[in-house]
């Protein structure tokens, strides 16, 4: 609370030493689990952290927006199931065309994304409220159009090999570990940071979550770009219903709950504000690395899954914490 | 002076309760530097507030470069020309200086939806070189002074190619190095032909800066006057004027020379400077200034509400060391907030719960049990004793009026025993009849023996209430009266008395950048 506020920042607390430190820790943890357990550095594991990252990251890719605007969306999980639902009922139950299976997946996730945007902000429901309606809603119409059955994908195996293949391991043998579905995530978030970074949609993302009634005397429609980042948020959970359904080459309509935590948790690790205005893709990235890194080498060091959950939540709000005392 | 750029004739504001503007007129020319000054609540501000399209007028017309206009939005006003820069800054901290003169109005690529960051920070760049400016545009706006951003607010108004720039109290939260920044641009401004129109308190300031004066009193107009032609006094006496219900003063009789609270060099960086005083035994102490003087900041540290950086406390001549206002009720000291409804009332519970809220201890049985029939005494009492108006002790607090809200309040601290009772500003957004029961309370406190602090801001409930009244000013007491002494025209020079006390400390923080923080 001294004078600090005044000068120009200094290093140690720019946004750019957020994410060193973000990157450090990630690469700490790294190095720990590699010294405590020979099984950690070998390519078939790092391959299992890249794919267990890409859908959770997917989701902490939508999320970053929703809360840099200032709001939250409890919703992303059970959207992602009911898009993995929607994507099987094209393609499985209707024998559509994979492709065609895919966007409706896509459009799912944004349509649920949209009604999301709509009643935050022409109905003026809290965003928690309103998502959390939506987390119910998605869950039970997954649970209704799939008739509490999972949906496989047995008659179309393209759509599986497609993202469990390896595109670069054709061309360089040793990297085999990556999955398609891995490139799917890391593409998905170079968009994400082009349209944050570059667009008019991004700039007004922060505006947003800045100062909502500052952006709104500056003429700016607050309401058509509130409803367009939860869309945008809704369209990634799509994106990743549709890569979960794919790896898992089926639907599980009871999968889903609990991974918006997940979503959040790697935003926030990442330097992303729960109060608006301050976040980056890259930190969101960082952030779910550092929770499927976490998960996967206290997995290897054979400690009991619920103390991994223990642990997970432990340095959520380790990382909140060291991030406030960096910028008091 | 050039032509006439902005006439209102006649301006009617109403707002529910209150009849804010009232018959008011306002000229202003192009190349101008137009003062407009008035006691709080006179309506310079809503009358601005009009012009810039924030509120609708109830009545009158506003002529605009010779042609009648409506102004419905601010943004109808920006694209006339005329620019408001409000008390409380309109910012986004996180966006950069550019991003936030053209919010709105990116520049754009020829791709659809991208933004052109080169050609945005190079027409910031251009506006900033304008008005002379050594400022980086893609510098965080969290990043900067108040100063700072205050710049970038008439950056962005010059941005649309601004006319009539109004600026509300643009100095109240400067320096003094920063306020001959500000002139300079404000002077820039005038010889490129804009009409600038200046809200202040601060008088001695706007015979430096201003052209004409117009001074504004209980939402009328009274009169402009060319700036050189008139004297402080003059403008002070105009500004004063004589109130609508001035009654005579009924002088309170003397209260007992014992001292129960003294407060010692109170200091906290940029909010209080040295604040010193005593409170006597039976005694009203009305503490008057203007809004932002650190009145309400004084009775926050004393109440143990804020942090102090120094200063002593004692009450009934003990050192007493009050860090939170738990403490503070310990030892007796009570705050009745301006704000009644956000610190004052749980406005969901009923009477009787509010009533007892601060001394539900002394309604705890020997297990925890709560003993509701000692509750409802209690409660009983103090709704007599202060002839609280409600149909029962289970009515909801919501559902009363500002009085009797403000009956509840005082009731709360008097049940939990507290002998010093800070008032500030107890009767705002109350109706005059509830008023003077509120006063007639306050004059029975006191009689009974309880020491009375009562901020306000109006000069004669003041006047009218207090036996000495301290005057502060940007944090320090500039003057102490005893109410057979005390004037209106005195208190107000003293209230708008700038002290070099500023130019001690030009990097700390200023209290707004505090509050930011």
């Amino acid at each position: 609370m001294e004078a600090k506020i005044a000068q120009p920042r200094s290093l140690f607390r720019s946004d750019a030493m957020q994410k060193l430190l973000a990157f450090g820790g990630l690469l700490v943890l790294f190095v720990a689990f590699s010294l405590a357990s020979p099984y950690f550095l070998t390519p078939d594991n790092i391959g299992g952290i890249f794919l267990a990252t890409a859908v959770n990251g997917v989701l902490a890719l939508g999320v970053t927006f929703v809360i840099i605007n200032g709001g939250i969306d409890l919703s992303v999980g059970t959207v992602m199931t009911f898009s993995a639902v929607m994507t099987g009922q094209f393609i499985t139950v209707w024998q559509l065309p994979v492709l065609v299976g895919v966007l409706a997946g896509l459009a799912t996730g944004a349509l649920c994304g949209l009604a999301n945007g709509v009643v935050i902000s022409k109905m003026k429901v809290p965003p928690f409220v309103a998502t959390l309606g939506m987390l119910y809603a998605t869950k039970g119409l997954s649970l209704v159009v799939s008739q509490l059955h999972p949906i496989y994908f047995n008659d179309t195996p393209i759509f599986n090999q497609t993202a469990m293949g390896s595109i670069l391991g054709l061309v360089i043998p040793a990297l085999d570990p990556i999955k398609n579905v891995v490139l799917i995530f890391f593409g998905a978030a170079i968009v994400a940071s082009i349209i944050l970074t570059k667009t008019v949609l991004g700039r007004y993302t922060f505006a947003l979550g800045s100062n909502e009634e500052a952006t709104r005397l500056s003429g700016v429609n607050v309401d058509r770009w509130k409803t367009a980042v939860y869309t945008l948020g809704g369209l990634f959970a799509g994106l990743a219903g549709v890569m979960i359904a794919a790896r898992l080459n089926s639907a599980q309509p009871a999968l889903g709950a609990g991974y918006e935590l997940d979503a959040i948790a790697a935003a926030v690790i990442g330097g992303t504000s729960l109060s608006g205005g301050e976040g980056s893709i890259l930190g969101t990235i960082i952030g779910a690395f550092v929770i499927s890194v976490l998960a996967n080498g206290l997995r290897i060091l054979s400690v009991p899954q619920e103390w991994q959950i223990v642990v997970t939540g432990t340095i959520l709000v380790l990382a909140v914490y060291l991030d406030r005392r960096r910028k008091r | 002076m050039g032509d006439v750029l902005v006439l209102m004739e006649g301006i009617e504001k109403t707002f529910p309760g209150v009849h804010a503007l009232s018959q008011c007129q306002f000229e202003l020319r192009s190349g101008e530097i137009h003062a407009l000054v008035g006691e709080n609540g006179a309506g310079k501000s809503t009358l601005m507030k009009v012009l810039a399209g924030v509120y609708n007028k109830d009545a009158g017309r506003i002529v605009y470069k010779g042609k009648e206009v409506e102004i419905h939005n601010p943004r109808a006003a920006q694209h006339l020309g005329i620019s408001m820069i409000h008390q409380e800054l309109n910012l986004m901290p996180h966006l950069t200086v550019a991003q936030n003169i053209f919010i709105g109005r990116e520049p754009r690529r020829s791709v659809p939806f991208m933004l052109d960051d080169k050609a945005i920070n190079e027409q910031a760049q251009q506006l900033i070189a304008m008005m002379r400016l050594n400022l980086d545009p893609r510098t965080k706006v969290a990043d900067l002074t108040v100063a700072k951003q205050q710049m970038v607010e008439i950056a962005k108004a010059l941005s649309f190619k601004a006319e009539v720039l109004i600026m509300d109290e643009p100095t109240a939260a400067l320096t003094n190095l920063e306020i001959d920044e500000l002139f300079r641009i404000i002077r820039d401004l005038r010889a490129t032909g804009v009409g600038v129109v200046h809200i202040s308190h601060r008088l001695e300031e706007l015979k430096q800066i201003s052209d004409r004066v117009t001074v504004m009193r209980d939402g009328r107009y009274i009169d402009t006057v060319k700036t050189q032609e008139a004297t402080i006094d003059l403008i002070i006496s105009m500004m004063v004027g004589r109130t609508i219900y001035e009654s005579t003063p009924e002088v309170p009789e003397k209260p007992s020379e014992e001292i129960v609270l003294a407060v010692k060099n109170l200091k906290r960086a940029n909010v209080l400077r040295d604040v010193s005083f005593n409170l006597k035994k039976g005694e009203i102490l009305g503490f008057a200034g203007l809004v932002g003087a650190g009145r309400t900041e004084v009775a926050r540290a004393v109440f143990g509400a804020d942090r102090v950086d120094a200063g002593e406390v004692y009450v009934q001549g003990e050192k007493v060391h009050i860090k939170s206002p738990n403490d503070a009720v310990k030892h007796g000291i009570g705050y009745l907030s301006e704000d009644r409804k956000r610190y004052g009332l749980a406005l969901g519970l009923d009477v009787e719960e509010n009533i007892v809220l601060a001394a539900f201890k002394k309604f705890l049985g020997k297990i925890g049990w709560v003993n509701r029939s000692k509750m409802r005494t209690t409660a009983q009492h103090f709704v007599d004793a202060l002839t609280i108006k409600t149909p029962g002790l289970q009515q909801k607090v919501k559902n009363l009026s500002g009085g009797n809200q403000q009956k509840i309040v005082i009731g709360k601290w008097l049940a939990a025993d507290t002998r010093i009772l800070i008032f500030d500003e107890p009767t705002r957004g109350i109706d005059v009849g509830a008023k003077s029961e509120i006063y007639r309370l306050l004059n029975d406190l006191a009689q009974q023996g309880k020491s009375i602090i009562m901020i306000s801001s109006e000069l004669p409930e003041i006047l009218r209430m207090s036996h000495r009244v301290i005057v502060m000013c940007e944090g320090r007491v500039t003057g102490e009266f005893n109410i057979a002494d005390a004037t209106q025209e005195k208190i107000m020079q003293h209230a708008t008395q700038r002290g070099e006390a500023l130019l001690v400390d030009e990097s700390a923080p200023t209290p707004a950048q505090l509050g930011n923080a």
